[in-house]
């Protein structure tokens, strides 16, 4: 029978098929943070029960940790309680975890993929919706609610009905000054937020092949944003040689082996997908958003659509644009903007900060942008400094900040104001995602790094054009 | 998480016919601070139910003593965003048993099935109906009845039937939860793990 990528992972982890009802899948690794899994772990306690394998269990804090002196007490009560009741949670059950300060501590999904916790053909789960990002390698990777987060604590399964598939295939190369983001964030615009609702979606083509697996994962990362359950990518020698040597990855005769088995996941010619969607490289502009949720998003040279253009929902369409204080045909360039945050798991990697210093060297920070620098992880942080990338983001007036989920979620210290404008490499411009009234721009690293510059909604390549003249 | 028994639910309904409502709106993140289940009710809809300074805004449904019942209605992709359970708690801890919309976020539309909330996917037409109703008459029962898996609007008898799968179903009847039946199946599970290549 031909198999899909997504098919072939799956079967082999169904422990058991429940009759007119889910699937019991078995969970290769959990990934575990501060916020979702604190009543999960009070559940296994009130069954008197232990986690079965803390090994495959991992736990890291993130979301509610400050970005700036870390080595002090967290201030908020309730956060530094809520990481308190982690760290305790994680002694008590023996699984492995990385807290504030510790040299592998970062943002979940960061974290995992760098040290080899992510591995082709796993099944990955974690409270967190963008556990999405780990199909970059091949995973099976989503998003669980807590008391998912307990049943993979208890048992290391979980029960759900198999998704549907969808292939999303791009072939063609990107223009310049497109990124893995703008990609993600062009997809979304044209599928809608609730596009792949009911699908788990394979990225094929070119465009894919061609992307490392940093901006893999920023793509896989978004899936979510168009309701996907989750987007995986066929690994390739790419892949590999990402695992390879990585602190949890299998090594030696272990690898040789997994190695075998990683050499058979990719989708087999002609098989069958519920769904197939195609574009064109070529078609990609650089995207920024200019609405409350991650469809809504244009070409930063066109202009906000006109609600007529919409199809349903201009009730909704309305109350967006006026929350964002924006008018129907309105440019995006130009638009004056206060805050630029690069960070989150979707574009706090080495590659998204070499993306933003490559285009902020040698110019300034413009004086009316607050910006909020946020690497995802610690390793990401030491990098930036031994590719002497801090150096060119200091002389150009920026300043780094410690690791963790910052401003994509508002939780811990870092919101943007109300009515304040942010240019955010992050995942979601809900209302009020980035702090109570916050006004959110989701845009790729170079774009954030365009406005960062010029304190306004900016085309990168009009400041890239000399480099390639 | 023991949740109480869900069968038959005769009750008015509350409308928010807005769509894409999402899990940010439905409890935002600051409210997600706490180590136990309790008083996420208090914050449903936080920042489309109270001005920054804790005044409620008058014009949200919530604030209008005219609409009330353990039924939401919301719009289309209803509970889109992140995974947090906490948004499903929150409608569980003020009181509603059951969301209708015309389309529902995956992870969003598994927690409140995990918590005892029911979801309740109806068409697009059929939702605007819903509405209407409450709009003739806020005090319009309707009736979701579980066993039968239909929804009825009791002024006009109009009824539609709405899917759920079989295990989920006889889950919420008795109050069962799936950590229960994983539990149960514990051997299975450790026979299949010694053979997992990861
Ligand atoms: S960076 Fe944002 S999306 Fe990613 S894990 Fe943290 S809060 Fe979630």
């Amino acid at each position: 029978m031909k198999k899909t990528l997504f098919d072939k992972v799956w079967d082999s982890h169904v422990v058991k098929k429940v009759l007119n009802g889910p699937d019991v899948l078995f969970i290769d690794r959990h990934l575990v943070h501060e916020v979702t899994s604190p009543v999960a772990f009070l559940g296994l306690k009130n069954r008197n029960i232990k986690v079965l394998y803390p090994e495959r269990t991992f736990a890291t804090a993130d979301h509610n940790t400050p970005t700036i002196n870390q080595h002090l007490p967290v201030k908020d009560p309730l956060s530094a309680n809520q990481l308190k009741a982690l760290e305790q949670n994680a002694k008590e059950h023996q699984i492995p975890y990385w807290g504030l300060g510790h040299e592998k501590n970062g943002i979940v999904h960061v974290i995992g993929p760098e040290n080899g916790i992510t591995l082709p053909g796993a099944t990955i789960v974690c409270g967190d919706s963008h556990t999405s990002t780990h199909g970059a390698f091949g995973a099976i990777a989503f998003g669980i609610g807590t008391s998912e987060v307990e049943m993979v604590l208890a048992s290391q399964c979980i029960m759900q009905p198999k998704p549907k598939s969808m292939r999303i295939t791009i072939n063609g190369t990107l223009n310049s000054a497109v990124t893995p983001k703008d990609v993600a964030l062009y997809i979304i615009s044209k599928l809608s937020t609730s596009g792949a609702t009911g699908y788990f979606v394979e990225y094929a083509g070119d465009v894919f092949r061609q992307m490392s697996m940093e901006g893999r994962m920023t793509v896989c990362n978004l899936s979510i944003e168009m309701g996907a359950r989750g987007g995986m990518i066929a690994p390739d020698k790419k892949t590999f040689d990402y695992i390879k040597d990585r602190e949890f990855t299998p090594k030696g005769l272990d690898w040789d082996k997994a190695m075998n088995y990683w050499n058979t996941l990719y989708t087999d010619d002609n098989s069958v997908f519920d769904h197939e969607v195609t574009f064109n490289g070529e078609d990609i502009e650089p995207m920024i958003t200019y609405g409350t949720n991650p469809g809504m998003g244009i070409g930063i040279s066109g202009g906000i659509p006109k609600s007529d253009a919409i199809k349903g929902g201009a009730a909704t369409y309305k109350k967006s644009l006026q929350y964002m204080n924006f008018e129907e045909g309105d440019n995006m360039l130009g638009k004056e903007i206060d805050f630029v945050f690069l960070g989150s798991c979707t574009n706090g990697r080495i590659e998204d900060f070499r993306a933003f210093a490559s285009l902020v060297k040698g110019r300034r920070k413009a004086n009316n942008v607050t910006a909020w620098l946020v690497p995802g992880s610690h390793k990401v942080e030491d990098a930036i400094k031994k590719e002497g990338l801090l150096d060119i983001l200091n002389e150009a007036g920026f300043e780094l900040r410690e690791p963790g989920c910052s401003a994509c979620l508002a939780m811990n210290d870092d919101k943007i104001p109300a009515g304040k404008y942010a240019v955010s490499t992050s995942n979601r411009n809900f209302e009020g995602r980035q702090g109570p009234g916050a006004r959110t721009l989701l845009a790729s690293p170079l774009v954030a790094a365009a406005a960062a510059v010029t304190g306004r909604v900016t085309d990168p390549r009009e400041l890239m054009i000399f480099e390639t003249a | 998480m023991a949740y109480d028994k869900f069968k038959i639910l005769s009750t008015t309904a509350v409308p928010l016919p807005i769509e894409n409502v999402d899990t940010d709106q439905i409890i935002p993140a600051r409210f997600l601070k706490a180590t136990e289940r309790k008083g996420f009710g208090d914050n449903l809809f936080r920042d489309w139910r109270y001005h920054p300074d804790n005044t409620p805004k008058e014009q949200f449904v919530l604030n209008n003593p005219i609409y009330k019942g353990k039924i939401l209605v919301g719009g289309k992709n209803f509970g889109s965003g992140s995974s947090r359970e906490h948004a499903a708690w929150a409608i569980y801890d003020y009181g509603f048993r059951c969301v209708v919309s015309s389309f529902f976020a995956d992870i969003f539309r598994g927690n409140c099935m995990n918590i005892g909330v029911l979801p309740v996917q109806v068409s697009p037409e059929f939702l605007i109906k819903i509405f209407e109703a409450i709009e003739v008459d806020p005090n319009t029962e309707f009736e979701v009845n579980l066993p039968e898996q239909t929804f009825t609007i009791k002024s006009t008898g109009e009824k539609e039937s709405f899917e759920i799968n079989d295990y989920k179903k006889e889950n919420l009847l008795n109050g069962f939860d799936d950590i229960d039946y994983l539990l149960n199946i514990k051997n299975e599970i450790e026979s299949f793990a010694k053979g997992t290549p990861l």
